[in-house]
């Protein structure tokens, strides 16, 4: 008896231990997380309902939200289409430099967001390499929408793609190898049978996806030139307001892309618990964001 | 191209249009940018390349960018192992709500955040208001810029321990034990050697995301040349004066490293997927 009481001791840790590890841990994510999030609700409605209201309708505040919804809706489709395109090719087939594909696509996660504006900058600025070009062709891409739209592309790039790339791989080809043998065709095998097979992790995907576009900051405050109603998007339009130290106008518009992180959380975690298994392998690298 | 021939005879069509676009998609939106940036640089001499990328007022912001980086990612390591291991071992109320919570830095703007901390660090703010009375300045000082890092980093050593650990056969514990080890012991020599590879993949993610951390950063680090300058924003007032081609050398060197990070984190990965029993593909 004693010896088993002994060895249930060294396979768990003492109340009191797990007490504390536990009080630790709930005070490290209490300070950096709750916290935070606590104080943005709390600060957009500190002067009031009218205030917070005035501030997420006033007409600046609203050609933000309306900017940053196109950005995204532009945004996002097209690396989904790409996301499908990668996947495919990376998970069922095999070739040299797959591996380092695998890397390079991961790359706009690690390049900082600045950087990324810079480099778009260089191409499309009035120094840059087609500038010339689009300015006798009378198309403004620095400083005006496209541009902001190809920011939020290139950091919103993998999320779709890291998604699919391993559970995609996990699948095989029997299922496409079988359908083609039964006779359908190849778009006929992709649209019944991979994609309904991956539906799950391209949400998974595109919710990242699309939470990321819309919050993007440094890559869009490169390249937006933060007109006011015309090339301000809704992050861009806090810096101003908080800069100008009207704080409140503030904190209301940045409740609601908190609001939009919580409800990214919330359907992200309900996809992890009903879908656990179709999703299996790709949040073993979801981490990687 | 001979660099992307297929091995084995593919029976699945669509290879190369799936492969075409992949490579047509990259190399427009990543690699001709990233190009235009190295090639800018180029446009200075190996002198003035240095002069820009060695200056004093950049070689500061390595420091600040690096050394908060490395120590938020350090302090991310140590609190990370611990909030994967409380949520993977103890059962409490409202569990499932944290561990959903702690992917909020990935979920939540910069921009937010960066004004969230800011205002709850001030001298005036929630925490700061305490600290200031102990004489500790948190915003606008480098541990602002430390703490911004932090959050940013957070989630990444715990979903990459997390897994690792529930997959972690709590048989060897008990044989560990069964042969005398106390608990100590066990965590030491048995669980945490485990943990190591996936513990420096989480340590080398959190770091290369604070390398390049912007948003988050500039509201609470105040921005001082040569104190709180952060790298990223010494380019962005490089571009601001209209020096692009300092702010290109500048942002080549940003890119290289990042790129190195990437490779390195790419290992670890794939040394952390051997240990941990080859169970991804």
């Amino acid at each position: 008896m004693s010896s088993n009481a002994s060895s249930r001791r060294a396979t768990t840790e003492p109340t009191w231990l797990r007490w504390l590890l536990t009080a630790i841990a709930l005070s490290f994510l209490t300070l950096f997380l709750v916290l935070p999030l606590v104080l943005v609700f709390e600060e957009a409605l500190s002067k009031g309902w009218d205030v917070y209201i005035a501030a997420i309708t006033e007409p600046a505040a609203a050609h933000a939200i309306k900017l940053t919804l196109i950005a995204a809706a532009i945004a996002v489709p097209c690396n989904a289409i790409f996301g499908l395109a990668a996947a495919w090719a990376i998970a069922k087939f095999r070739f040299r430099g797959r591996q380092f594909l695998i890397t390079l696509i991961d790359l706009p996660i690690a390049v900082s967001p600045v950087i990324a504006g810079l480099s778009l900058m260089l191409i499309f600025g009035a120094q840059g390499w087609w500038g010339e070009y689009l300015n006798d062709h009378d198309m403004q891409v620095m400083f005006a929408v496209p541009g902001i739209v190809l920011a939020t592309i290139f950091i919103t790039f993998p999320y779709v793609a890291r998604e699919l790339i391993p559970l995609m791989q996990d699948q095989g080809r029997e299922m496409e190898e079988a359908a083609l043998t039964l006779g359908a065709s190849g778009w006929q095998t992709f649209f019944r049978v991979t994609l309904p097979s991956v539906k799950w992790a391209l949400l998974y995907g595109l919710i990242l996806c699309n939470a990321r576009a819309m919050g993007e900051f440094g890559a869009v405050s490169v390249v937006s030139g933060k007109i006011r109603e015309q090339t301000n998007t809704m992050p861009l339009h806090i810096e101003i307001l908080y800069n100008e130290y009207q704080f409140a106008a503030a904190f209301a518009v940045s409740s609601l892309l908190a609001l939009l992180a919580l409800v990214t959380l919330v359907l992200k975690s309900a996809l992890e618990w009903r879908h656990a298994r179709d999703l299996a392998e790709a949040a073993k690298v979801r981490s990687v964001e | 191209m001979p660099l992307f021939s297929s091995r084995p005879r593919p029976v699945l069509p669509g290879f190369g249009l799936s492969m075409g676009f992949t490579t047509f998609y990259l190399s427009l939106v990543v690699f001709l940018p990233l190009g235009a940036l190295v090639l800018k640089s180029f446009q200075l001499d190996w002198a003035g390349f240095i002069e820009v990328v060695a200056s004093d007022r950049a070689l500061a912001s390595y420091k600040l960018t690096f050394g908060a980086s490395f120590i938020a990612a350090l302090v991310n390591m140590v609190f990370g192992l611990l909030v994967a291991w409380v949520l993977v071992r103890y059962q409490f109320l409202g569990k499932k709500i944290l561990d959903a919570l702690v992917d909020l830095p990935f979920a939540l703007p910069t921009a937010v955040a960066g004004i969230a901390l800011t205002a709850l660090y001030a001298p005036n703010g929630w925490i700061g208001q305490y600290l200031s009375a102990l004489g500790l300045k948190v915003a606008y000082t480098p541990l602002g810029v430390t703490l911004a890092l932090i959050f940013i980093g957070l989630p990444f050593v715990v979903r990459t321990v997390q897994p690792v650990l529930e997959d972690f056969e709590r048989e060897l514990e008990e044989a560990a034990a069964s042969l005398g080890a106390n608990r100590w012991q066990i965590f030491n020599k048995v669980i945490l050697p485990s943990l190591v590879p996936s513990l420096l993949t989480g340590f080398a993610l959190a770091f290369a995301r604070a390398v390049g951390e912007y948003g988050s950063v500039v509201f609470i680090s105040g921005n001082m040349p040569y104190r709180t300058e952060i790298t990223p924003l010494l380019i962005m007032s490089r571009l601001e004066e209209f020096d692009y081609a300092g702010a290109a050398a500048l942002g080549t060197v940003m890119l290289l490293i990042s790129f190195v990070l990437l490779l390195i984190i790419n290992g670890l990965q794939h040394w952390s997927q051997q240990r941990h029993g080859g169970k991804s593909a």
